[in-house]
């Protein structure tokens, strides 16, 4: 019989332990499947951060390490500049990379240190229950802005790829979402591109996936769908905001970075 | 074996890390320990290494526990409000069983304090530093010969038991000059065998993990039981100290690093005087050399300890000894530097029934 389709070797038989509609799964499957085609499972080292995705060295069938919060991009570095042959990625979310870890996610992408980061956006703390994150829309409640998130409060979300896009570090940034099948596509699309320059040893590269996190947003798996669709990706937008000029060129037009009306 | 050559402290240092096989290094600027990542910038390019200088001292320690985590010798150093920040990288180290060696050369605190030569982190240092319980193998030189050659003892007990391990100075030590003699053959650092645990990419079945925590109930118990069985071992094995003059003396002089070369010229002068005076001195803070005191205690009536902090290191001389000889503290903090005259003033006050320096 012809096999269609076969589960991922990259990702381990242990069940996942994320909540129903949440995004990690589909990410960690996808990252997993990317180092798999690509031929590099077992020349891939994983950083795994603190946070929801702290488990991820359970889940990702690699060589992984878990460190303090915000500081997977330097324990990348640690890794790359060590084993420069290898491929390290560094996985994140919100709180971890644009809040206590900024400085070290400015910094890699400045030295356009060759490692990947997927860096998953779902605006809030998950693990902790909740709490505002650096990419809470205004108005957005959580545990620590009950009201709502204000500018008067809090100020603005971080938007993590027009901010690392100002420097000449990075080589490639992309923001997707998995909230439905072809965002998925992109999202493997995405992360496959970003291994690659770095086995090609291009420098720096980032893939923000919007994610949803129906526990803690306190709605149904197909509401939170509907935010990452109506509230996060106006403030958000979808597309590539940096990229080597030569893949530029090449590239149809119709995926060009939208920019917020 | 080598020649011997007039070094600064700090490049000693830096320099037998790299004789011991350190390849890696990230820092961040702070003074009196300059030389040390200035030194590493060019020195380790020369052997194929990495030089790093990090965004912060946070980021420093994180790089380390990456490079650490291939199973590299990796260092990293800082003064010390520098390493305040890289406790919390440390802690992980120390859960994660990552062999890393560093570098505190010491100034005067708290807060920014001052870059004077001082003491004041010795809490820090032989009580683990950051969160949870743990220990870090701490070793005291006191002279630039010494933290040219300590580097290379920190390296084999970091890999051997699989723990940080660090070498504590001052200013003084850090930026003197003197005569150094590598007293060991340079590592090659290629040849080093590369770990088991370390992390290198490998086939499913055979994969690592580096982790600091485990959130089943009861494992993390265990994993501390695990480290303590390990710490154990070091105390019973790895203790070293200087003991000089101790047999019949009536006082003993006890200091560490720089308070012990001190305590050395006043003991000298004191000894050519006629004063029976001994010293005795730990090499390394952590494991302290417990034993040695009590020894001694009950059987030699006074010790008189000269540190440069206001009372840290005295607390392990008074743990060894548990009441059974009288303490005496002679203490000067934040940049004060006692003389072996000012220290052998206080030895006779001492030995002559006067009590304004009497601990307990």
């Amino acid at each position: 019989m012809k096999i269609v389709f076969e589960q991922t070797k990259g990702l381990t038989d242990i069940p996942m332990r994320y909540c129903p509609g949440c995004g990690h799964g589909v990410v960690h499957r996808l990252v997993a499947e990317c180092y798999e085609e690509l031929g590099v499972q077992e020349n891939t080292i994983g950083v795994a951060p603190v946070g929801c995705s702290v488990f991820a060295d359970e889940y990702l069938n690699i060589d992984m390490i878990q460190g303090a919060h915000g500081r997977g991009p330097a324990i990348a570095t640690g890794i790359k500049r060590n084993l420069p042959d290898k491929l390290a990625f560094s996985y994140q979310g919100d709180g971890d990379l644009a809040s206590i870890g900024a400085a070290e996610t400015l910094h890699a992408a400045a030295r356009s240190e060759n490692i990947t980061i997927i860096f998953i956006n779902n605006a809030i703390y998950g693990m902790t229950g909740g709490q505002m994150a650096p990419t809470t829309l205004l108005g957005m409640r959580s545990t620590t802005s009950p009201a709502g998130r204000t500018v008067a409060a809090n100020g603005y979300p971080i938007r993590v790829c027009e901010l690392l896009a100002a420097l000449d570090g990075p080589v490639y940034l992309e923001r997707t979402t998995v909230d439905k099948p072809a965002g998925v596509v992109k999202t493997r699309k995405a992360i496959k591109r970003a291994f690659q320059y770095q086995l090609e040893g291009r420098g720096f590269t980032l893939v923000e996936i919007l994610s949803q996190c129906p526990t803690d947003w306190g709605m149904t798996p197909l509401q939170s769908l509907e935010r990452v669709r109506n509230e996060m990706t106006p403030y958000f937008p979808l597309g590539i905001y940096k990229e080597p000029e030569d893949d530029k060129k090449a590239r149809p037009k119709k995926d060009a970075v939208k920019k917020e009306s | 074996m080598s020649e011997r050559i007039l070094m600064k402290g700090n490049e000693a240092l830096a320099e037998g890390a790299v004789r011991a096989g350190c390849r890696f290094f990230a820092g961040y600027p702070i003074t009196p320990q300059n030389e040390i990542p200035e030194y590493m910038s060019w020195r380790l390019p020369e052997t194929g290494g990495t030089f790093l200088q990090a965004e912060s001292e946070v980021s420093a320690i994180n790089m380390l526990f990456g490079a650490a985590a291939v199973g590299r010798r990796v260092m990293t150093s800082s003064s010390s409000p520098g390493i305040s920040l890289k406790q919390e990288g440390i802690s992980y180290c120390a859960s994660a069983e990552l062999p890393i060696f560093y570098a505190n050369i010491v100034r005067g605190g708290p807060g920014l304090g001052n870059i004077a030569p001082s003491q004041g982190d010795y809490f820090q240092s032989t009580r683990g530093g950051g969160h949870g319980d743990y220990r870090v193998f701490v070793m005291a030189p006191k002279s630039v010969d010494e933290m040219a050659n300590f580097p290379r003892i920190c390296y084999d007990i970091a890999f051997k038991y699989r723990i940080p391990a660090m070498v504590l100075a001052d200013g003084i030590l850090g930026q003197m000059m003197e005569p150094v003699t590598f007293d060991f053959d340079p590592v090659e650092a290629d040849s080093l065998s590369i770990p088991d645990w370390a992390l290198r990419g490998s086939k499913p079945e055979e994969r690592r993990v580096v982790k600091s925590f485990d959130l089943r109930p009861g494992k993390m118990e265990e994993w501390n039981y695990r480290l303590e069985k390990k710490y154990d071992e070091i105390k019973a094995e790895e203790v070293r100290y200087e003991a000089i003059n101790t047999d019949g003396a009536d006082l003993i002089l006890t200091g560490y690093g720089t308070s012990a070369r001190i305590c050395e010229t006043a003991m000298a002068q004191g000894r050519k005087e006629g004063l029976k005076i001994g010293y005795i001195r730990p090499i390394t803070l952590w494991p302290f050399p417990t034993r040695i005191f009590r020894d001694l205690a009950g059987k030699i009536g006074k010790f008189l300890v000269v540190e440069m902090s206001l009372g840290q290191y005295v607390e392990d001389v008074q743990l060894s000894i548990n009441g059974r000889s009288e303490i005496y503290l002679h203490k000067r903090p934040a940049g004060g530097i006692p003389t072996g005259e000012e220290v052998l003033e206080v030895a006779k006050k001492v030995l002559s029934g006067d009590k304004s320096k009497f601990y307990v």
